[in-house]
């Protein structure tokens, strides 16, 4: 971060500009910037020692004046963490160390040299890359959003001005009335990204319509799918663009009060938005008269405690008012009577952050993007059993083959795609056979599925479709709060049931069972977290219902996963003694020695599967056997046929 | 326990004395104490003037808040699905063997708390362990061992 001048508070749209320019003016084109990502992804790959190895460096070989290291949010390629680009070049490294630190500084800054080892090769043709914007998981992206991530250090409202921060809302509040604005975003075909796809104009309007002596806008970063992070890359790594559209869309509803909701579990997006909120404030872009218009609005972080059901919308607001965060009727929407009877419009993060877009470049061309139904791009999370993980932003109507095998790069150890998960536990889980299905709104509904806030879990083989369906159940079934009788008693039914299943008591009558049950749930719950439960259920069943089979009337797991069905058994002529299962094993139940071949215990093995994770992958020697006897152990003091 | 009331004073304060901020005041308290003692929910409930009830429900509602001391250090297993379809049972399985203790408990010397969440948001690296505070990446079962050692 720069040394900043006492900010001054900026009256009007020309004292906005004039700051901009100032700014662009004393910012020299040339001047190197390492622009390394300090997003959540990055952290967990040791990017903040990194960043003080920069420092220092730079400190030490006195080169201060000749280049920025800028810490900023998360550019989406997490699994090749840590990421960091050198401008003006535009230079791509990747699984960037602490002993690159020194070379980077010493050939790249001060030589103008690539380093090619830190370069990204395209594992599929060998070629290497040295721009961002040419390596195939970007290349296919659109990222209208996630671009400005590695751009700008999220705690500098500087760099965020420098990129034409702040200048939708200055078009907004002087040039637009507020029904304008509401029009511009109706006709844009903007949908709710959280899940629902609600058009946000027309929640906006009803909003703007309903009686009330106070409004809110609220923004829900309260993402409690797991699997998906797309709203904390965003407000960790930009937040001044959340607050830039809270600020357009209160002004239209004409909302005088604004909270922004943030799960316990994200404390930098909170950290983040605080620094963002003080800085708007100094500025004079958040409260009394803002840029001379008049318009007046303060905003707060609330942070979220922990409950998953919390992210709906009528539960947020309960718990905006300190409350325990359970799901009302919604007789009366939100939009109408939300926070203290008032009318209260909540939005994603996403959903905010795409408002300064289209008021700068237009609904016209925002509706230029994505498919007749869903307008614009969307992020997903791209995570699971695919070689790319990280976050893609795409044009909505891209195929799920594009994504995953285009952006991707395919499945994990080239194994074979079974199923991808979307829409977090009320989505469900789609096969092959729909790889060639356009992402949006409507279509995944087609399927079954949703779009969801934008979870895009990848499963291979080795996954259980019994055991994933369970595994969400038995998520919503901690998560649900209770309240309605369908969920909570439906989820439990259900649980058990697939439990059953999984451990090898299920019954063939289960079947109609679960259909029951889910019809009921769908017809009955309360709030959406209820009434789509049964989603992950009903979708394996219907497009993985052999598995379902395999494991009630054969009593096995055609994915050797569940623990029950499935045993772990030592091929001898593979075994190469090396002692490491033997070691790792929790239970002691594998008998060798050196030399001597190993085998598993079958009376002690508590099937954690721990051997055949360690197993090395020359060897893979540990098989897993389901549905059939494990073969009898080799007579005792066998020795190893082949020397590891 | 002239210390939590004066704690509890303090971070009163600085919500304004606002009942709205009920849940804000527990999650400071919480991260202050590590936990939620009896005298902090009543003194919340005689300071905020909230029925104690409330402040109870409140506490009991959300999974941030905890009615135990806790070890000193807190490790938590993400659960998320893209950790789960890449082996987390088995990182949490490890974790239950070399502590020996089950999910949601804290070591009889207070030494560690085993905690699974439900997804840290870090789905691109996982399986996710975070301890203290501290993401550690791609864990597998057998850097379970290893990485507790680091944390002594």
């Amino acid at each position: 971060m720069q040394v900043r001048k006492q900010a001054r508070r900026i009256n009007s749209t020309a004292e906005l500009e004039a700051l901009r320019k100032s700014i662009l003016d004393a910012r020299d084109p040339k001047r190197s910037i390492i622009a390394l990502c300090v997003g959540t992804g990055c952290l967990a790959y040791g990017c903040m020692d990194i960043l003080g190895a920069f420092k220092r460096e730079v400190a030490v070989q006195g080169l201060q004046d000749t280049v920025e290291i800028r810490a900023t949010g998360c550019p989406g390629f997490c699994e090749r963490g840590t990421l960091l680009t050198v401008y003006p070049q535009g230079i791509f490294y990747q699984r960037v160390k602490m002993e690159d630190v020194p070379e980077i500084i010493s050939e790249t800054i001060v030589k103008g040299k690539v380093i090619k080892r830190l370069l990204y090769v395209d594992p599929n043709t060998g070629e290497q890359h040295t721009r961002e914007a040419d390596v195939p998981f970007y290349k296919k992206q659109q990222r209208l959003l996630l671009g400005s991530n590695s751009r700008i250090d999220p705690t500098s409202i500087e760099d965020y001005l420098a990129i034409g921060g702040y200048a939708a809302l200055a078009k907004a509040i002087s040039q637009m009335k507020p029904e304008q604005i509401i029009e511009e975003i109706k006709r844009s075909g903007l949908r709710g990204r959280g899940g629902g796809g609600f058009p946000a104009g027309k929640k906006w309007e009803e909003t703007r319509n309903a009686h009330g002596h106070r409004k809110y806008a609220i923004v829900n970063c309260d993402e409690g799918d797991p699997g998906a992070y797309m709203d904390r890359s965003l407000t960790e790594g930009n937040p001044h663009a959340v607050l830039e559209g809270l600020l357009i869309g209160a002004y239209a509803i004409g909302a005088s009060e604004g909270f922004i909701y943030v799960r316990q579990e994200y404390p930098l997006a909170c950290e983040n938005l605080n620094i963002a909120i003080g800085q708007a404030r100094e500025h004079g872009l958040l409260g009394d008269n803002i840029l001379g218009s008049g318009f007046s609005f303060t905003v707060k972080v609330h942070r979220g405690a922990g409950a998953f059901v919390s992210g709906e919308s009528s539960a947020i607001m309960s718990a905006i008012e300190g409350k325990v965060g359970e799901p009302r009727m919604k007789y009366v929407h939100t939009a109408v009577s939300g926070i203290k009877g008032q009318p209260s419009n909540l939005n994603n993060v996403e959903t905010w952050a795409n408002v300064p877009l289209i008021i700068n470049k237009g609904a016209d061309w925002f509706r230029s993007i994505g498919t007749e139904g869903s307008k614009g791009t969307k992020i997903f999370s791209l995570v699971g059993k695919v070689n790319n993980t990280g976050l893609v932003e795409i044009p909505m109507g891209m195929t799920l083959r594009e994504i995953i095998y285009g952006i991707g790069g395919g499945i994990l150890k080239g194994k074979r795609f079974k199923g991808v998960q979307t829409g977090g536990p009320s989505g469900g889980i789609l096969p092959e056979q729909c790889l060639d299905t356009p992402v949006d709104f409507d279509e995944l509904a087609k399927l079954g599925s949703m779009m969801g806030s934008g979870g895009m879990v990848v499963m291979d083989e080795d996954t259980c479709m019994v055991d994933v369906a369970r595994y969400f159940v038995d998520f919503l079934c901690e998560e649900s709060c209770g309240k309605c009788i369908p969920c909570r008693e439906g989820l439990r039914v259900l649980r058990q049931i697939l439990t059953d299943i999984c451990e090898g008591r299920g019954k063939p009558e289960d079947i109609a069972l679960i259909q029951e049950i889910a019809e009921v749930m769908a017809d009955a719950s309360l709030c959406a977290l209820g009434t789509t439960a049964a989603n992950p259920v009903l979708t394996t069943l219907r497009y993985f219902g052999d598995e379902y089979e395999a494991h009630i009337k054969e009593k096995r797991c055609p994915a050797k996963f569940c623990k029950n069905l499935t045993s772990y058994y030592i091929d001898p002529d593979k075994c190469s003694a090396c002692l490491i299962c033997l070691r790792n094993c929790p239970a002691s139940a594998i008998v060798g020695d050196k030399g001597i071949v190993h085998w598993i215990d079958q009376g002690k093995c508590t099937k954690c599967g721990i051997c055949f994770e360690v197993c090395p992958e020359r060897f893979s020697a540990v098989v897993r056997i389901s549905g059939e006897p494990t073969p009898p152990p080799p007579p005792p003091g066998t020795k190893v046929k082949r020397e590891g | 326990m002239a210390g939590i009331a004066a704690l509890v004073s303090k971070v009163v304060e600085g919500h304004h004395h606002d009942r709205d901020m009920l849940i804000q005041v527990l999650l400071d308290l919480q991260s202050g104490l590590g936990w939620l003692p009896r005298e902090a929910l009543v003194e919340v409930s005689r300071q905020l003037r909230v029925p104690v009830t409330r402040v109870y429900q409140v506490a009991s509602y959300y999974k941030a808040f905890s009615f135990a001391p806790k070890g000193r250090h807190t490790i938590k297993v993400c659960l998320g699905t893209a950790c789960h379809v890449r082996g987390a049972g088995r990182v949490v399985e490890k974790m239950e063997t070399d502590l020996g203790i089950k999910r949601t408990e804290t070591t009889p010397d207070l030494k560690y708390t085993l905690e699974t969440v439900n997804c840290v948001g870090c789905c691109a690296l996982g399986p996710m362990v975070m301890i203290d505070g501290k993401y550690h990446g791609q864990i597998s079962s057998d850097k379970v061992s290893p990485l507790l050692a680091e944390h002594e």
